[in-house]
């Protein structure tokens, strides 16, 4: 009596849905895109929060003025926010030949050009950074800058601009979209437009830190000087552009071991308040105060994957009086009420599950299709690899939610089954 | 087989058997109250019994989904009560097979699934029926239906008498010592009705298979070893004893 009425009660389940193929179906796919949605929430958020960690990556220290670190990595990373204040030159200088640091890129903010930040930086800057699984900047086009007034330009500026190699471009002062300011006796030259990357970089307008200086060596506390006291661009390449102060610096550092002691040393120098930060420490920080809203879409998933289990209590509810008599003639060929049970509860299983894989499916159906257009427009690499553990423990979740409220039902039948007995009401 | 002589009180091997059984759904108001009734091993007997007379109890005690309140039912000589609710519908579906008045048949599977449904609850009426498809083959052919026409057909599209002699086959399915009928020919036509009857007359005297066949249709009695009168047996039918059956069912009357 132990294995064979199972294996019954599983083709009974199935001819049972089958015959009511149908509303079986529209109960299947209603769970099936709850389910979709349920992963695909999932997936995206897995995917945000793994691009969220890997707007930087091979850098082991940033660091900016005194001010906190949310702050810090905001405006150096984030391209969001200001600086407080300035680190100086010399720091930067000194700091990039101490003989435990590999690399070191200079970062000066302050313009902008049409509402993308104009970034100062070094040539190390190409060469060094990261991104993602540590991948390196690429080139879409061009080369990276080399005379004083080249530019390089992220993808969005690119597209957004309908920039070309070439491009004149004129810089404003200041932040702001609309600009009065602007370094126009000054213009620079497109050289270089970078392969999108789906971090800030992409909407990011490069050049050297010598150019920073030099559209800003006529101005005095944020203005022009007057006509007749004007530095053309020319005039410009001959002044001493060596900048006294940058906005922050990322560092490499030969080994990890020194990265704490760095740190430390950067943290307490006493000559000026500095802010030294480990950037997937800060990063993980600044994720937690972001993260909340994708608890909130987890949670609005899961409802609706709720919604669609209630469906199927329904659909299977209303069928239970016409099934009065099935249960009857089960009975009277020896089915206990404990098979009665057990076949609704299954039957509510297999729904479930058939559920599942139909949003397994959809899924990575969609994902499939849509991941060209999701890595193109956002520089989100989506990956099409096999559901993860936490994937699959939520399945498992659903398909159990599925047999517990299968349960309702099939406690009414088998209440039904004991009271009917073999008397078949028609 | 038709040992008609065999007098119920003194059957020493009865299929059924009920002893001073009383039955009550609601506290107080008995709907069965049985001082004695048996069926002998092989006997085929006709219970006549219009609606209220207590058939659906009394069917519900043999089939031991239902226990009695006081008294004993003997199926095969083993007292039902003493057995465990599972152990019950182990045992019914081991012995007992069931054909009703109409919707005998799970209306999603096929011929063949819904004749072989006993087996699947049952390892005894398996090992008993062997070849499962041939032995559910040769039922349906000596009840007159041919596989070639069954085998395809789902069961909702056959006739009401076609229905009831698929339901006749599953019953004896893996040869159950008892077969009970419960107005399984009220839906049939006359001449099905008949048939019908002559073939589960017929394969039940092959397999030594007691029958008790409830009906109200008198008519049918003659065919039988036995003819008993529910409204007799059991006091607590409506009015008290026969005459309330007469009063339900002029045919009654005159038996």
């Amino acid at each position: 009596m132990s294995g064979g009425p199972v294996g019954e009660l599983f083709r009974l389940a199935f001819a049972s849905l089958w015959n009511r193929r149908g509303t079986a179906l529209l109960t299947v796919f209603a769970i099936g895109v709850s389910v979709a949605l349920l992963l695909g929430v999932q997936k995206v958020r897995t995917e945000a929060r793994e691009s969220f960690a890997s707007t930087i990556s091979g850098t082991d220290l940033i660091v900016g003025a005194r001010s906190g670190p949310l702050n810090l990595l905001l405006y150096s990373v984030f391209r969001v926010g200001d600086a407080t204040a300035n680190v100086s030159y010399e720091i930067y200088e000194k700091v990039a030949k101490h003989p435990d640091v590999a690399w070191a890129i200079p970062i000066s903010l302050g313009d902008s050009h049409r509402g993308f930040r104009v970034m100062g930086t070094s040539a190390a800057y190409f060469e060094h950074y990261r991104y993602g699984r540590k991948r390196p900047l690429q080139f879409a086009e061009g080369r990276p800058f080399d005379d004083l007034y080249d530019a390089v330009i992220g993808a969005d500026v690119a597209e957004a601009l309908q920039y070309r190699l070439g491009q004149e471009i004129v810089i404003a002062h200041g932040l702001g979209q609309v600009s009065f300011a602007n370094h126009d006796d000054k213009p620079f030259r497109v050289v270089g437009i970078l392969a999108r990357t789906g971090t800030p970089v992409d909407r990011t307008v490069h050049v050297s830190l010598e150019a920073i200086e030099a559209i800003h060596v006529d101005w005095q506390s944020g203005m022009q000087a007057p006509k007749g006291a004007r530095v053309t661009a020319e005039e410009a390449r001959a002044a001493n552009l060596t900048p006294k102060t940058i906005t922050a610096f990322l560092l490499g550092m030969e080994s990890k071991a020194t990265v704490f002691m760095m740190q430390r040393a950067l943290n307490e120098y006493r000559q000026e308040p500095l802010l030294a930060i480990i950037p997937g420490v800060a990063l993980q920080q600044l994720w937690e105060l972001v993260g909340v809203a994708d608890t909130a879409l987890m949670i609005v998933a899961a409802f609706v994957v709720l919604a669609g289990l209630l469906g199927m209590l329904t659909a299977i509810l209303t069928s239970l009086n016409e099934r009065r008599r099935e249960m009857a003639i089960l009975r009277s060929v020896g089915a206990r009420p404990g098979h009665v049970f057990g076949l609704m509860v299954l039957e509510s299983g297999l729904l479930a599950l058939l559920g599942v894989l139909l949003g397994l499916a959809l899924t990575y159906g969609a994902l499939a299709g849509l991941a060209p257009l999701l890595e193109h427009r956002f520089g989100v690499f989506v990956e099409l690899s096999a559901p993860s553990a936490y994937d699959m423990g939520l399945l498992g979740v659903v398909v159990g939610a599925g047999l517990l409220i299968g349960a309702v039902p099939a406690w009414r039948a088998y209440r039904n089954s004991l009271a009917d007995g073999l008397t078949i009401r028609v | 087989m038709n040992d008609a002589t065999t007098s119920p009180e003194v059957v020493p091997t009865s299929a059924i058997e009920l002893d001073g059984v009383e039955y009550a759904w609601v506290r107080g108001r008995p709907v069965l109250d049985v001082p004695r009734f048996a069926v002998a091993r092989g006997e085929r007997v006709f219970l006549k019994g219009p609606s209220g007379s207590g058939k659906s109890t009394l069917l519900g005690l043999v089939g031991g989904v239902l226990l009695p309140d006081r008294g004993q039912v003997r199926v095969l000589g083993q007292d039902l009560a003493a057995l465990r609710g599972s152990a019950r519908d182990r045992f019914r579906a081991a012995h007992v097979g069931f054909v009703f008045q109409m919707f005998n048949l799970v209306p999603y599977l096929s011929v063949i699934e819904n004749v072989l449904l006993p087996v699947r609850f049952s390892a005894e009426r398996r090992a008993r029926a062997g070849d499962l498809a041939g032995e559910a083959h040769r039922l349906l052919n000596a009840l007159g239906l041919g596989a070639a026409e069954l085998g395809k057909r789902g069961v909702t599209q056959l006739s009401i008498g076609q229905q009831q002699r698929v339901a006749a086959a599953r019953a004896l399915l893996g040869r159950p010592e008892v077969v009970i009928a419960d107005e399984p020919t009220s839906a049939l036509d006359w001449d099905a009705r008949e048939s019908f009857l002559r073939l589960l007359m017929q394969e039940c005297a092959a397999a030594g298979t007691t029958l008790l066949f409830v009906s109200h249709d008198v008519t049918l009695g003659r065919l039988f070893d036995r003819t008993v009168s529910l409204g007799e047996i059991n006091r607590a039918a409506p009015g008290g004893g026969a005459a309330d059956a007469a009063a339900a069912s002029p045919a009654v009357a005159s038996a």
